[in-house]
């Protein structure tokens, strides 16, 4: 008997009883907003967990990019950041291609992405690997990250209004906040592997 | 430390190690300011939600859904890994689980890898079994990295070196770093955003230059293979998305059935176990992408699951004691038990410390040795762990229930086998004075006259039992005798005239 048989009939003998229904009556947002409201929600729970908060509209969108990226030589793009994001800004910038090693990327001091969505009520950015936020590690290796995020369009109240919206086949990254670690006497440090700086912008998409 | 003596019969039984424990002012010192800090900052994140209660429900019937058709449930999920490229391997028992996980590493001609936090992996000493084959495991998420170098044990399950102080660490850091890769800085101090800089500027080159990386999972998605990972500081997501093959090792009881389900536990788990509306890092990947072609390139390019048993199906085969299996370790139920806050993690002897543990481990491995038949009896059984379950596992009631199959032993499930367990030794006179017990009580004239026997020779009492209830003494005082019983008390009282 293989291990995949044995391991399923102790289960089949060992399962009993009754079968629960799962009650749905939880809420689905927490509260009602207005989209404004819940874009202040946001940048207020981004900035609790220390990333910094951004707000612009299209037209000064590249000169603040181009201000958060002044302290760094080089920047990673991914392959469908639109062209206009990044036109005033001065590093150089770096294509993720196919045969770039982690260490070469590691000499890359920042990167600039669009995000899926983002979630008010947790302060969260969600990532899903679109032709504006590129592959993870691009958002991983830099130690400077800035995500720009639409606004109020890619906003959303909750959790599970976020779920509703995310294709789980594809690679998904929630950042809440930039990395941290309560290992040390559960005393909070923000930034140990993942970028150390998190600067989100909100870029008003109306 | 091998991985079948991992929480084996090496540890003193609880007591013993408890003993032990609470007379280290160091450790209670750390304890104390650890869990008091997180108790209070939960309490505030589960406040802000008003169905905190709601969703506390719907986690604990999920899992008991999924638990009733978990054959079907996991079938599922293996079906969804493949087809998004992934290879499922299915390990009975621990050493089946490393025995796969090494000989996949060995295949990629890579001798070290790198490593997430998982209890699954501990749990069956995984790190022992690669360094038996000459393979070396980096631990990379931080606390676990103190361990690692510290050649310690974990003391808890979300920060396993809670033990340890700001101090105790930077020692560490500095004296042993150097023998693993890049050293720690000579005049590095104890400030803890210095002490992560550290691990971060070591573990660095480690993962930059990986090429095996081995995970646990949080949660499995049964209808599309998603695996979930949550996290802190970034060393998962290193190891989820750089290396070129991943592996991972999850126990059955991970799996939920829909993406819908993650949206009770993603506002559960995070509040529960960090205090935080969310954790900075989760992670979800489906196989290597290369089913809808989605996540193709994007992170490792081969993809192992290692589905664990390792006594869950044994314990899902008790019907008291199979709610553990819903626990999405959190570790709340550690940082609120008092037992826990002054006898510390160790003294559990088991990779899964505190309430949760105490029911767990000796369902998870049976109660045949000294440290499993005790754990049972390391609570109090105030009810505070039960409160703050996300999942409203009641492990109080499960301690009860293993106290009584301790004592009075009876049918069990090990290894797939209905068997009958013979009551431990060391109960048998609490199971004597019992019986006496039932004796006397049945006989009201014979109570009557052993308590006035009793009440006279009050004076008589000694501080400890003589003979086989003298364990029983050791932890326990004596009563008082009062003067008169409560039967005669009754009795003279009601002739007495009313006022």
């Amino acid at each position: 008997m293989s291990s995949k048989d044995r391991i399923l009939s102790r289960i089949r003998r060992a399962a009993s009883g009754p079968d629960p229904e799962v009650p749905r009556d939880y809420l689905r947002v927490h509260a009602v907003r207005t989209p404004a409201e819940r874009v202040d929600l946001l940048a207020a729970h981004l900035t609790d967990y220390r990333a910094t908060v951004h707000r612009t509209d299209g037209d000064g969108l590249p000169e603040l990019l181009a201000r958060l990226l002044s302290r760094h030589e080089s920047v990673l793009v991914p392959p469908g950041l639109p062209p206009y994001w990044l036109s005033a800004a001065g590093p150089a910038r770096i294509h993720d291609r196919a045969d770039s090693t982690p260490a070469a990327l590691d000499r890359v001091g920042s990167v600039v992405t669009g995000c899926a969505l983002a979630v008010a009520e947790t302060g969260t950015i969600v990532l899903d690997g679109g032709p504006d936020q590129g592959r993870r590690r691009i958002t991983l290796i830099p130690d400077h990250h800035v995500c720009v995020v639409r606004v109020p369009g890619q906003v959303v109240d909750s959790v599970p209004q976020a779920l509703e919206r995310l294709d789980p086949t594809r690679p998904l990254t929630w950042i809440s906040g930039p990395s941290a670690t309560s290992d040390i006497e559960l005393d909070r440090v923000e930034g140990v592997h993942g970028p150390r700086v998190l600067d989100v912008v909100l870029l008003d998409a109306q | 430390m091998t991985g079948t003596d991992l929480g084996m019969p090496a540890f003193p039984p609880f007591p013993e190690a408890a003993r032990e424990a609470v007379h280290d002012e160091v450790l209670r010192a750390n304890l104390r300011h650890a869990t008091h800090t997180i108790r209070d900052k939960r309490a505030r994140a589960v406040a802000e939600l008003d169905d905190w209660d709601r969703l506390r429900a719907a986690g604990k019937a999920i899992k008991d859904h999924t638990l009733r058709h978990l054959d079907r449930y996991l079938l599922q999920l293996e079906a969804a890994v493949t087809a998004a490229g992934g290879t499922v391997h299915w390990a009975v028992d621990a050493d089946e689980a490393n025995r796969i996980v090494t000989g996949l590493v060995l295949a990629t001609g890579e001798r070290e890898v790198v490593k997430v936090k998982s209890m699954a992996t501990q749990e069956t000493g995984l790190n022992e079994a690669l360094e038996a084959a000459g393979i070396a495991a980096y631990e990379t998420d931080l606390a676990e990295l103190i361990v690692q170098l510290g050649h310690d044990r974990p003391s808890h399950i979300l920060v396993p070196a809670i033990h340890r102080n700001r101090g105790e660490i930077r020692d560490l850091f500095r004296s042993e770093m150097g023998r693993w890769g890049r050293p720690a800085p000579e005049d590095l101090g104890d400030d803890p955003r210095e002490l992560a800089e550290a691990a971060r500027l070591h573990l660095r080159e480690k993962f930059l230059r990986a090429k095996v990386a081995v995970s646990g999972a949080n949660f499995m998605v049964a209808e599309t293979g998603t695996m979930v990972v949550l996290e802190s500081e970034g060393n998962g997501r290193m190891c989820l998305t750089l290396p070129e093959t991943l592996i991972s090792v999850v126990g059955i009881e991970k799996v939920v059935p829909t993406f819908r389900d993650l949206e009770v536990f993603l506002q559960t788990l995070p509040r529960s176990s960090t205090a935080e509306r969310m954790n900075p890092y989760t992670t979800m990947w489906t196989g290597t992408g290369t089913g809808t072609g989605t996540g193709e390139g994007d992170g490792p390019t081969a993809f192992h699951l290692v589905l664990l048993d390792n006594g869950r199906t044994d314990t899902l085969a008790d019907e008291v004691g199979r709610q553990a299996l819903r626990c999405i370790r959190c570790s709340a139920c550690l940082n609120v038990c008092p037992v826990y806050e002054r006898a510390g993690g160790h003294a559990y002897g088991s990779v899964y410390p505190g309430p949760i543990g105490a029911v767990l481990s000796p369902q998870l491995r049976g109660t045949a040795n000294p440290i499993d038949a005790t754990l049972p009896y390391a609570s109090t059984l105030c009810g505070a762990c039960y409160e703050v379950c996300p999942v409203a596992i009641d492990i109080p009631e499960i301690l009860v229930h293993l106290r009584e199959r301790v004592v009075q032993g009876g049918p069990v499930t090990r290894e797939g086998v209905r068997v009958r367990i013979r009551p431990a030794h060391g109960h048998t006179a609490e199971r004597a004075a019992m019986r006496a017990a039932r004796l006397l009580l049945d006989r009201p004239g014979a109570l009557r006259a052993g308590e006035r026997l009793l009440s006279r020779a009050r004076r008589l009492r000694p501080q400890r039992l003589p003979g086989p209830g003298r364990a029983w003494t050791d932890t326990r005082a004596l009563p008082d005798v009062p003067a008169e019983s409560f039967r005669d008390w009754w009795a003279r009282e009601r002739k007495a005239p009313q006022k």
